[in-house]
């Protein structure tokens, strides 16, 4: 018990005779101790010029692997090869820790990779991973709806029961969430189109403000956002880990297509939740509209605005609003289950896939809603 | 301080353990100690709570009732700092390496270093050099993470880490599992000469009878929730238990004992 016994400072003699040098160590020579003296003893040995180096451990108390390393190298830093050390002095167990340590320091160390053109390479194999992301992405998804369309010819071979399963963690789960916020954002809306409006004396304008954006953009937008956040990084967490576990690997070996089990119940969960979430989402934003719009001082009593609601909105930006969502679903399965089966053997890219999957959801949920806004523009809808 | 710790005190006992998980008793009355200098292999079937005992001696688990001592002194006894010391002299391969994943070889078995001495970076950095050197890896492994690597030689790393701070004691969960016959034989000559030296006092856990019969001074069975016999292996055969005449009775013994004999 070196470690809280009193040690013994080490210390040494070096002295030469010819061509040998011998070296008395005293002490402690343990890695608690080594610290100090390494680089005093260091720059003494390369002033040194010996062939060969003899080891005098008489009066050494306690040595470890450190101590022995640091007596080993004084042999590599000579000309010499790695047989020219002796121990003249030393007990049975210093040798053979001496004959481990110098069969040690004589390996090769790793190279230092480290080069001026590293930032180079590092945009090289950034833009290269960005082309190759995009590329598999493509590819990933055209597998998905070869299988997909498959399975719906077929639609025995699909899980049902893993789709309902996820339903309800897709769907049921997330519905007081997507309704609470939208109800906010309803309720936001109202009060910012009752100010802006009041000011023309046109107050009533404001269902068509809350109709308009609530169905059309804010609830479909505020529900796709919300469940590629929460059920997007579910599924790459919960794919990644059974990659990581070799799941994966098991059942492609027994037969099972991942795409099959994996990825289509998913896409098909969440074909059925985002829909009704967004429904869902829609209602709440609405009926925080006309909460607000009767009892925030504008007197548009509930049948007044539903009246108007109908009149001016019209189902028609329900359904602009509606046709969107399962392209929304269908990015969000397949972009968090695609990083999913992407994770690698470690951790770290498990926590790297599931913040990509999670940004390109969002990233590609956004994208897309406003390719669908030029397009219903350029439509006249 | 020194005077308190007796020389010839085994540098792990337990006396009297008690474990249990709410109405399941897994060990009662269990006595066990660990001499220094020697191997000692710890079998028992699964389920007989192997893991657990581990957990409770390296002090992640304290047991329900009785003692463990470390170098003769109770665990209880010790203030924060000397825990801290003991735990240095303890290392522990974990079963599958149990490496961190976010660091490379060279780096996981800088992290005891980094945190309970302080030496220069670079003397750290050739000493885990040293290190995975001794456990038989090539030079070049100590810039990979531990996902590059196969099996065995993430046991290896994990034994390098484990032999960072030079242990007196070192704890082993089932070093040869998962190992090809020939890895597990060229880990428990590792074992035999890092013994040598480092002077090691090794507990290993292990199911692997090759390295019972090859490198384990005295072998201790858990059944029945206690060390039914801690004793060399001729003495543990002859125990009259049906479990302990089943495993050293069945044919994979026998084999196992012919080839350790030639």
């Amino acid at each position: 018990m070196s470690s809280n016994a009193i040690s013994d400072p080490a210390e040494y003699e070096l002295s030469q005779a010819g061509r040998v040098v011998t070296f008395r160590a005293v002490g402690d020579w343990t890695l608690k101790n080594i610290g100090p003296i390494d680089p005093v003893l260091l720059s003494e040995l390369e002033a040194l010029d010996y062939d060969k180096v003899h080891y005098d451990f008489s009066a050494v108390t306690e040595m470890d692997t450190a101590g022995a390393f640091v007596f080993a190298r004084a042999v590599r830093l000579g000309p010499g090869d790695r047989n020219d050390w002796e121990v003249v002095q030393g007990s049975k167990g210093q040798r053979t820790l001496m004959q481990a340590a110098a069969e040690s320091v004589w390996g090769e160390p790793p190279k230092v990779t480290r080069q001026w053109y590293d930032s180079l390479t590092r945009i090289g194999i950034a833009s290269d991973r960005f082309f190759s992301e995009l590329f598999e992405t493509i590819a990933f998804v055209g597998k998905f709806f070869s299988v997909f369309f498959r399975l719906i010819l077929r639609p025995r071979q699909i899980r049902w029961k893993s789709v309902v399963a996820l339903i309800e963690e897709i769907g049921l789960n997330a519905a007081p969430i997507v309704m609470t916020l939208c109800f906010f954002i309803g309720a936001v809306i109202a009060y910012m189109g009752a100010n802006l409006l009041a000011s023309f004396g046109a107050s009533v304008f404001m269902v068509d403000l809350v109709g308009v954006s609530v169905l059309r953009e804010l609830a479909p937008i505020i529900t796709a956002i919300l469940i590629a956040g929460r059920s997007d990084s579910a599924f790459t967490a919960q794919i990644g880990a059974m990659k990581m576990r070799q799941e994966i690997d098991a059942m492609t070996v027994i037969g099972l297509d991942t795409f099959e089990t994996l990825v289509v119940p998913r896409a098909l969960a969440c074909l059925v939740s985002l829909p009704i979430l967004t429904f869902l989402g829609m209602m709440s934003g609405i009926f925080a509209g006309m909460l607000i719009a009767w009892t925030g001082g504008m007197d548009i009593s509930p049948a007044l605005f539903l009246t108007r609601l109908n009149e001016v909105v019209g189902v028609k930006s329900f359904w602009v609003g509606m046709v969107k969502t399962p392209f929304f679903a269908i990015i969000i399965a397949v972009i968090g289950c695609r990083q999913g089966l992407a994770v690698t053997g470690s951790v770290e890219s498990l926590g790297s896939r599931t913040t990509q999957s999670v940004v390109q959801s969002i990233f590609a949920v956004i994208a897309v809603n406003a390719v669908f806004a030029i397009l219903f523009y350029k439509m006249g809808i | 301080m020194s005077a308190a710790q007796n020389i010839i005190a085994p540098p792990m006992e337990a006396r009297g353990i008690l474990t249990q998980f709410g109405a399941n008793i897994v060990h009662e009355n269990l006595d066990f100690r660990v001499e220094k200098g020697e191997i000692v292999g710890l079998v028992g079937g699964s389920g007989s709570g192997k893991s657990v005992l581990l957990n409770t001696m390296l002090g992640l688990k304290d047991p329900e009732g009785g003692v463990i001592r470390y170098f003769g002194r109770d665990r209880r006894d010790l203030s924060d700092e000397e825990r801290a010391d003991i735990n240095n002299d303890m290392g522990v391969l974990f079963q599958g390496g149990a490496l961190f994943s976010s660091l490379t070889v060279r780096e996981n078995i800088m992290v005891p270093l980094r945190e309970h001495t302080d030496l220069p970076v670079s003397l750290m950095r050739e000493l885990a050099d040293m290190k995975i050197h001794m456990v038989g890896l090539p030079a070049q492994s100590a810039t990979l993470y531990p996902s590059d690597l196969s099996g065995g030689m993430k046991k290896r790393a994990g034994l390098a880490r484990a032999l960072s701070l030079d242990p007196k004691l070192l704890f082993l969960d089932e070093p040869t599992a998962g190992l090809d016959p020939v890895g597990a034989n060229a880990f428990d000559e590792l074992i035999l000469g890092l013994r040598e030296a480092m002077d090691l006092t090794i507990l290993m856990i292990t199911h692997d009878l090759d390295s019972l019969y090859t490198i384990c001074d005295r072998v201790a069975v858990l059944v029945d929730k206690r060390i039914a016999i801690a004793d060399s292996l001729p003495k543990v055969q002859q125990y009259d238990h049906p479990w302990v005449k089943e495993y050293f009775g069945g044919p994979r013994s026998r084999a196992a004992l012919t080839a350790g004999k030639t």
